[in-house]
C-alpha cells in the first residue's frame, strides 16, 4: 500500500518523542519513555536485529504485504516494521482525540452544507470555485442527502507535533484512508515480539475498531432497509495494491469481499452473486474511488464497478461508505479554510492546530509569500506526492527564481507554508537505533450514534536519515502507536 | 456466500489435491524407471505418466523425448505446463488469497508458506541452472506435507458450513479424476490375462499403482497377500474403506452435495447425478466390471466425473 505524503524538510533541531525537547542524550528520556529507555539500554545487541527479522518473517507468512506495480521480481512487498513503539499519555491523547472528534464533525457539516443549501460559500466563507470547480466534486451529489448526514464513515486525519503541547493536523483523508490493518497487526506483532515491554506497560487497546467500523456502518443503512443491512467490502481485486487491507477487514468483520463483478444492480437494488442466487446488498463499504464505482455514471473503461451502483445510490437503495463526493472536503485548497470551517459550523475554536498556510490567491498573502520563498514549502493546490512543491530552503537561487515566474502567473493555483520540524522517535536499525522522524494517522468512525476513535494510529516513520518522507514506496516504516493509561508525566 | 468465492474454494483443495497427487505420480515412476529393463518389460514408463497427468500433449508442443528428466521438469516445475506443481501452488495460492476471508488463517498460512516455499526453490534452481534428484524428492516431500497441511488443518478449523463443503467436494472431485486416471493409462496391466504364474513382469507396475495413490500399505491391510491386478482394481474402486477409491470419494461426494442442499434447502442436478453415479459403483462387481471391459468402464468414469464438476459449477459456482 502506498501512502502518499510528502512533508516539508525540518529546520533542525527537532522534538523527540523520548528524548524530548532538544536533546538527543538517552540519559535523560521523558517520563513517559522510561520504561522504553531502559528497555533499549538493557536491550542485548543484535536482539531488536532479530527481532525484526522475526517480524518480517510474520508478515510475509500472513500475507501483509503491498503490491507495487509493474514491479515482477518483488511483486509483493513488506512495509519495514520498527519495533521501538511511539508512546503518548492519556492527557495527550484526550486532547488530539477532541481535536479530531471535532475536526471530523466539522468536515461532515461542510459536505452536508456542501452539496445541500450551500451556506458557507453564501456566508463568503469559503470561496465558490473552490469548492464547485474542485475535480473531487460530485455534481451528480448536489440536493442528495446521506443516511444520518455522514459522508466521511471512516476519516484518516495525518497529525503531526513540533513539541510536547500541540498536535497539527496535516492533512485530512476523507475518500478511503488506508492503513488501518498495519494499526491492528502491528500490535499483535508487539504482543509477540516484545512481550515484556509490552506487559510494563498498560495500553488502550486497539482491536475492537472492528467492531467500532461494524457498528458505524450498520448505523448508516438506508432507512427502508429491510432487516438487518446485508454490508460488503468492495475491492478493485487482489492486484490493488491494498488488497490484504480489503480482505483483512472483510473478515474482522465477518462480511462479505466483493468486487465490482460480484455485483448486479436491478431495479435501482443492488445484489452480489451467490450460490444460491442474487441477495440483496445495503451497505458497501467501498475501497473503490468514486471515478470507477460505476461505468455507467463516471468511467465507461472501468471494469471496477458495476453498471448502475450510482442509480441505486441516488435511489437511496444503498449506502456508500465514504459517501460518493466525500473527497471535496479534503484537498489542499480547502485544508486551509479548516479553522473558518469549523468556526462556521460548530461556533468552537479548533482544537487541533492547521499549519499556518499562506492562499497565494490572496494578495497579501501573494506578497508575503514571493518575499519569503527561501523560508517556504509552496505547494500545487491540486497535487499531491510531492509533485510540484517548492522546498525552499533546499532549492537553489535557479529553482526560486523559476518557481517565483510560475506562482505569480497562476498564484490561486498555489498555497505556502513554513517548513516544519517533524518530532522524531527512536527507530531501530541494523546494528543501531537513531532518531527518525514520524508522523500519525489515527482513524476516524462517524456513525448514526456519534463520532469515535479506537485510542491509536498508524505510525508512519521515514527510514532514511534526515528524511521527511514517510511514504511507504519511498522507504517509509510503520510503529505500533501506544496510548498509555497514564499521563505523559507520570513515570 | 458469494458465487466467486466458493468457486476460489473449491478450485483451491482441486490445485493442492492434483499437486500431491502429481507428487506420488512422479516418485513412483522414479521407481520403476531405475528397475532393470527385464523387470518393467521395457514399458514406456514415462510417457504413461504424462498421460496420468493429463499432460501429454503439451508437452510435446514443447519437448521431443519423455524421459525421467524432461517429463519430472515438466510436471513439477514447468510453468508452461498449467498443471504442473509449481503451477498446481501459483493459482491455488490466488485463488486462496482472492477469498481470505473464507480460509481460517491456519489454511492461508499453509498455502501461503508453500508458496513462499516455492519461490525459494525456484531462485535456487534459477541460480543452479538445473534440478537435481535430490532437490526434486525435498521438493516433492514438501508438497505432500502442503496438501496435507491444508486438508487437515481445514478439517480441523473451518466451521461446517457451505464454504467447508465446497471445499471437501474439490478435494473428492479431483481425487476421483486422479484415481481413475491411474486406472485408465495402466489398466492393460491390470487385465486378468496378463497374469503369469510365479511373478509377473507387471508386479511393479501394480505396486507403482498402489503408491501413486498410496495405497501400497493399505493393500496389504485390506487383502493379506501378494498384489494381484483384480485385487488391485477392487482397492482403487470398490472398497468403500479406501479413502481414494472411486468409491469413498463419490461417499463423500454425495455427503456434502447433500449437506449444501439441506443449508440451501434445494436439491438440484448435481445431487441427482452423484447419487446416480454412488449407486452404479455400489452395485458393480469387480467380475462384471473385467467382463464389460475396465478401461471402458474408467472412460466412462471420467467423463461422468467431469460432467458433475460441470454441473457443480452451474448450479452454485457462476451465481
Amino acid at each position: 500500500m502506498t501512502f502518499q505524503k510528502a512533508i516539508e524538510p525540518m529546520t533542525s533541531p527537532c522534538f523527540d518523542e523520548m528524548n524530548g525537547g532538544e536533546s538527543v542524550s538517552p540519559s535523560a528520556p521523558r517520563a513517559l519513555y522510561d520504561r522504553v529507555a531502559r528497555w533499549l539500554e538493557n536491550s542485548p545487541p543484535g536482539l531488536l536485529d532479530s527481532r525484526r527479522q522475526q517480524a518480517e518473517m510474520l508478515f510475509r507468512r500472513i500475507g501483509i504485504t503491498f503490491a507495487v506495480y509493474g514491479d515482477k521480481e518483488a511483486a509483493e512487498r513488506l512495509i519495514p516494521f520498527d519495533i521501538i513503539p511511539r508512546l503518548l499519555g492519556q492527557d495527550e491523547w484526550r486532547r488530539l482525540e477532541a481535536g479530531l472528534i471535532q475536526r471530523v464533525k466539522a468536515l461532515n457539516m461542510f459536505l452536508t452544507d456542501v452539496y445541500g443549501a450551500q451556506e458557507i460559500i453564501r456566508a463568503g466563507v469559503v470561496p465558490a470555485d473552490l469548492v464547485l470547480r474542485n475535480p473531487a466534486y460530485r455534481p451528480e451529489m448536489q440536493g442528495h442527502r446521506v443516511p444520518h448526514d455522514i459522508w466521511t464513515h471512516i476519516a484518516g486525519i495525518d497529525v503531526i507535533r513540533v513539541d510536547d503541547r500541540d498536535f497539527y493536523a496535516l492533512e485530512d483523508n476523507c475518500r478511503t484512508p488506508s492503513g488501518v490493518s498495519y494499526m491492528l497487526e502491528n500490535r499483535e506483532m508487539m504482543i509477540r515480539l516484545a512481550p515484556d515491554l509490552f506487559a510494563d506497560h498498560r495500553v488502550l487497546p486497539v482491536e475492537n475498531y472492528p467492531d467500532a467500523l461494524l457498528a458505524s456502518l450498520r448505523s448508516v443503512a438506508p432507512p427502508h432497509c429491510p432487516g438487518d443491512p446485508n454490508i460488503v467490502v468492495l475491492t478493485p481485486g487482489q492486484f490493488n495494491s491494498a488488497f490484504y487491507e480489503h480482505s483483512f477487514l472483510a473478515d474482522k468483520l465477518g462480511v462479505e469481499l466483493v468486487e465490482g463483478r460480484d455485483l448486479a444492480v436491478r431495479d435501482d437494488v443492488v445484489y452480489m452473486r451467490t450460490t444460491e442466487g442474487l441477495k440483496r446488498v445495503d451497505v458497501i463499504y467501498r475501497r473503490v474511488d468514486d471515478d470507477f464505482l460505476d461505468p455507467l455514471a463516471f468511467r465507461p473503461d472501468s471494469v471496477l464497478g458495476a453498471a448502475g451502483l450510482m442509480g441505486a445510490y441516488l435511489a437511496g437503495n444503498v449506502t456508500l461508505a465514504n459517501a460518493v463526493g466525500a473527497g471535496v472536503a479534503d484537498d489542499k485548497a480547502v485544508y486551509t479554510y479548516m479553522p473558518e470551517i469549523i468556526r462556521f459550523y460548530l461556533d468552537e475554536e479548533p482544537k487541533l492546530r492547521n499549519v499556518t498556510t499562506w492562499r497565494c490567491r490572496e494578495p497579501d498573502a501573494l506578497n508575503y509569500v514571493l518575499d519569503h520563498l527561501s523560508e517556504l514549502v509552496v505547494k500545487e493546490v491540486n497535487g499531491s506526492g510531492g509533485y510540484g512543491m517548492l522546498v525552499g530552503p533546499h532549492a537553489s537561487k535557479e529553482q526560486i527564481e523559476a518557481f517565483r515566474h510560475k506562482l505569480k502567473a497562476a498564484p490561486e493555483g498555489f498555497i505556502a507554508q513554513p517548513t516544519l520540524s517533524l518530532s522524531t522517535c527512536p527507530t531501530s536499525f541494523p546494528g543501531g537505533v537513531a532518531p527518525r522522524h514520524v508522523d500519525l494517522r489515527p482513524f476516524v468512525l462517524s456513525g448514526a450514534g456519534g463520532v469515535r476513535i479506537v485510542p491509536g494510529g498508524l505510525t508512519r516513520v521515514a527510514l532514511k536519515e534526515g528524511s521527511l518522507v514517510v511514504n511507504s514506496s519511498q522507504g517509509g516504516g510503520t510503529k505500533d502507536t501506544w496510548i498509555l493509561e497514564t499521563d505523559a508525566a507520570t513515570r | 456466500m458469494l458465487a466467486r468465492t466458493a468457486d476460489n474454494l473449491f478450485w483451491v483443495s482441486r490445485y493442492l489435491e492434483r499437486a500431491d497427487f502429481l507428487a506420488r505420480l512422479i516418485e513412483a515412476s522414479r521407481r520403476i524407471s531405475a528397475l532393470p529393463i527385464a523387470y518393467t518389460a521395457a514399458r514406456d514408463e514415462w510417457k504413461s505418466v504424462l498421460m496420468a497427468s493429463g499432460a501429454d500433449e503439451t508437452f510435446f508442443d514443447h519437448f521431443d523425448i519423455a524421459d525421467e528428466a524432461n517429463v519430472t521438469a515438466f510436471l513439477a516445475f514447468d510453468e508452461r505446463n498449467p498443471s504442473s506443481i509449481r503451477n498446481c501452488i501459483e493459482f491455488g495460492r490466488a485463488n486462496a488469497r482472492a477469498v481470505r476471508t473464507a480460509l481460517t488463517t491456519e489454511m492461508w498460512e499453509g498455502i501461503n508458506s508453500a508458496w513462499l516455499e516455492l519461490k525459494k526453490f525456484e531462485t535456487a534452481h534459477r541460480e543452479a541452472g538445473r534440478i537435481d534428484r535430490e532437490d526434486l524428492i525435498g521438493f516433492l516431500e514438501y508438497v505432500k506435507t502442503t496438501s496435507s497441511l491444508y486438508d487437515g488443518s481445514g478439517y480441523r478449523s473451518m466451521l461446517r458450513n457451505d464454504a467447508y463443503y465446497f471445499s471437501r467436494l474439490g478435494v473428492y472431485v479431483e481425487r476421483a479424476d486422479n484415481t481413475a486416471r491411474v486406472l485408465d493409462v495402466k489398466y492393460h496391466v491390470l487385465l486378468p490375462e496378463q497374469e503369469t504364474v510365479g511373478g509377473s513382469v507387471d508386479y511393479f507396475q501394480w505396486s507403482a499403482i498402489l503408491r501413486s495413490v498410496s495405497a501400497l500399505t493399505a493393500y496389504h491391510w485390506v487383502y493379506r497377500e501378494s498384489i494381484k491386478p483384480w485385487n488391485v482394481a477392487d482397492l482403487l474402486i470398490l472398497r468403500p474403506e479406501m479413502p481414494r477409491s472411486l468409491i469413498s470419494c463419490y461417499d463423500n461426494i454425495v455427503r456434502f452435495l447433500d449437506a449444501l442442499a439441506a443449508q440451501y434447502g434445494r436439491q438440484g442436478a448435481s445431487q441427482r447425478h452423484a447419487r446416480n453415479i454412488k449407486r452404479r459403483l455400489e452395485g458393480a462387481s469387480t467380475g462384471e466390471i473385467f467382463q464389460s471391459g475396465l478401461h471402458e468402464f474408467v472412460d466412462e468414469f471420467v467423463n461422468e466425473n467431469n460432467r458433475l464438476g460441470a454441473e457443480i459449477t452451474e448450479q452454485y459456482l457462476i451465481g
